[in-house]
């Protein structure tokens, strides 16, 4: 039982490395095409012309971070939040499982219904608010400019919306594993709520709630079509949170139905540089992860 | 806040004269919802000894200690009725901050409970908890010195509290129940989970720190409460009404409570004739 068990395991697990394998190759040989012919300026580069043939991606590598790291900064901020919330006895436990559900019900809605809520809810929300903060603060660069509609930063809401079950629910499975002892020690030596909490619990949940900021980013970097609705699909490399812009997944999803053989290699480049980036995150996560578990926990 | 130095005025004023009692349980009624789980028991806790609590399981030995410095606050159904005086003052008063009672009255736990921190950091935990600004490698050094750990772990500090063996991490708790030199130390069964020897190294610890601070011990082990303990207090569970509430049955010297007690019941128990 635990033998076939395991043999499953491994057998599951064997086959998604060579999944992704085969995804990087298979991606990677379209866009070697590409690759000879723009090289690394496609990577510097901010013009996106199918006419000129002239080809980069620079502005929506900016737009995917920058919107990934909004998004994760605040959804990274109340999910933690979140987890604290449902874990350190504030609520009723029956009433925190409920609690729980509802925010695991988030991930279930498809990205496209984010999309509408963002365009016909959000973004005219969002609208006064952002022009009082352009108008009585406009010299602040994240300020810089005015919300005309789409932009990033109803995109960068709903991300952090859509990141949010995935970094709570992880963070109040890592909190809940801490034993009961723990926290009976932190009280023992004269510990008030708060600082049981911010000194013992999350720090020693911490791996935990990494991993989950990590999954959570990961999970950012990738989202496609709320972004491709809210972003606006504009080239351009802004501060402000106001300005429309571009990530490589909302360009990929744009770009793929009408384009010609020359813009779909130009895309395959795109679509293996998401794809680096992303990777590149999870194993920098993954390294500080394991840096903080050393740093944290026993050798075992 | 004005809890706070209450609390300080009341130990600093009372320590010169604080010869004989610490801390006074007055405890009435102990409750877990309904469940009456502790009645009418007296235990007064001497400055500079320790006191050993013996009894059969689920006589209420840990419930009495962590009322002392109101663990059992963490339980949402604990209730409490009487009065625990600590030089004078009572803390289950409205006014006093349990916050600042545990760092007056310290504890060792059962399982070892070291945090997830380096060893270094786990016995400077309360100190900086505390806001202490002094020389802090000295007093963790001291801490260690104090908890018979030192040697084992001097080179390693930096090491996560939980890289350490049982009886090692056992002993870090001490160092870190001590750092902030509480007035007095409460133990509930802190052997349990060691083995003979590390539990030989435990308890010649505490005799070495009761010179400077007052013990309360659990214990269910009789050759250890014989060992250690200078006065022992022996509670028993009556089931008369249909429910088993524990209560004290007796206390006293420990030499006393084990060669001539005054009660049957402790008698019985002491001679291994129940349990
Ligand atoms: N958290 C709790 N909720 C409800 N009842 C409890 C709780 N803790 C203890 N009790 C009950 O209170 C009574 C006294 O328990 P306590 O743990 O104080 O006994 P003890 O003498 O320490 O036992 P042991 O020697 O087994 O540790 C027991 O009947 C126990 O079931
Ligand atoms: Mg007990």
């Amino acid at each position: 039982m635990d033998r076939g068990f395991r043999g499953i395991a491994w057998a599951s697990a064997a086959f998604i490395l060579v999944l992704v394998v085969y995804i990087i190759f298979e991606i990677g040989g379209k866009a070697l095409p590409a690759m000879s012919q723009y090289g690394l300026g496609f990577l510097t580069s901010t013009t996106w012309n199918v006419q000129t043939e002239q080809f980069g991606i620079l502005p929506q590598i900016w737009g995917t971070l920058y919107s990934s790291l909004l998004a994760l900064i605040l959804g990274g901020v109340f999910g933690i939040a979140i987890a604290i919330f449902l874990t350190q006895d504030f609520l009723h436990s029956g009433l925190a499982a409920v609690f729980r559900t509802i925010i695991e019900m988030l991930a279930a809605i498809p990205s496209v219904v984010f999309g509408l809520w963002g365009i016909y809810v959000l973004i005219p929300l969002l609208r006064p608010v952002a022009d009082w903060l352009h108008g009585s603060l406009g010299f602040v660069p994240f300020f810089g400019t005015s919300l005309s509609g789409p932009g990033l930063a109803p995109a960068a809401l709903v991300l952090a919306i859509m990141i949010l079950p995935t970094v709570a629910s992880i963070s109040v499975d890592s909190l809940r594993q801490i034993p009961y002892k723990v926290k009976e020690a932190a009280y023992g030596m004269g510990t008030t709520r708060w600082e049981a909490i911010l000194k013992v619990m999350l720090p020693t949940a911490s791996s935990g709630i990494l991993a989950a900021l990590v999954l959570g980013f990961g999970r950012a970097l990738g989202e496609t079509m709320a972004l491709a609705m809210l972003i606006g699909n504009a080239n351009q490399i802004s501060l402000s949170l106001f300005a429309p812009a571009n990530t490589l997944a909302a360009l990929l999803a744009s770009s793929f139905p009408e384009a010609g053989p020359v813009e779909v290699r130009a895309l395959m480049y795109a679509a293996l540089a998401l794809l680096a980036i992303t990777l590149i995150v999870n194993a920098v996560g993954l390294a500080v992860m394991k840096f903080a578990t050393r740093k944290f926990e026993a050798e075992r | 806040m004005n809890a706070h130095s209450e609390m300080k005025v009341a130990a600093e004023v009372a320590a010169p004269a604080s010869l004989g009692i610490v801390m006074n349980c007055q405890l009435e009624k102990v409750f877990y919802g309904d469940f009456l789980a502790v009645r009418n028991s007296v235990v007064p806790i001497e400055k500079n000894k320790i006191t050993g609590f013996i009894g059969p399981s689920g006589c209420g030995k840990s419930t009495v200690l962590r009322s002392l410095n109101r663990m059992n606050d963490l339980i949402p159904i604990f209730r409490f009725e009487g009065k625990v005086t600590y030089h004078g003052q009572d803390i289950y008063d409205k006014k006093v901050d349990p916050v600042v009672v545990r760092r007056y009255i310290g504890m060792v736990f059962q399982q070892p409970n070291p945090f997830a921190m380096s060893i270094y950091d786990n016995v400077a935990f309360g100190l900086r908890l505390n806001g202490f600004k002094g020389d802090m490698d000295e007093r963790v050094e001291k801490a260690l010195h104090g908890a018979a750990i030192w040697n084992e772990v001097k080179d390693k500090l930096k090491n996560s509290g939980l890289s350490l063996s049982g009886g090692q991490q056992q002993r870090l708790c001490i160092a870190r129940a001590i750092a902030t030199e509480p007035d007095v130390l409460l133990m509930d069964e802190p052997c349990s989970a060691l083995d003979p020897i590390a539990t030989r190294r435990v308890e010649e610890l505490m005799i070495e720190l009761k010179e400077k601070y007052t013990i309360a011990l659990v214990t269910h082990n009789m050759q250890q409460a014989m060992r250690v303990a200078d006065t022992t207090a022996f509670f028993g569970v009556d089931i008369s009404q249909g429910s088993r509430t524990g209560y004290l049955v007796e206390m006293g010297p420990t030499k006393k409570i084990f060669e001539e007690p005054e009660q049957q019941l402790t008698r019985e128990y002491v001679r291994g004739e129940f349990s």
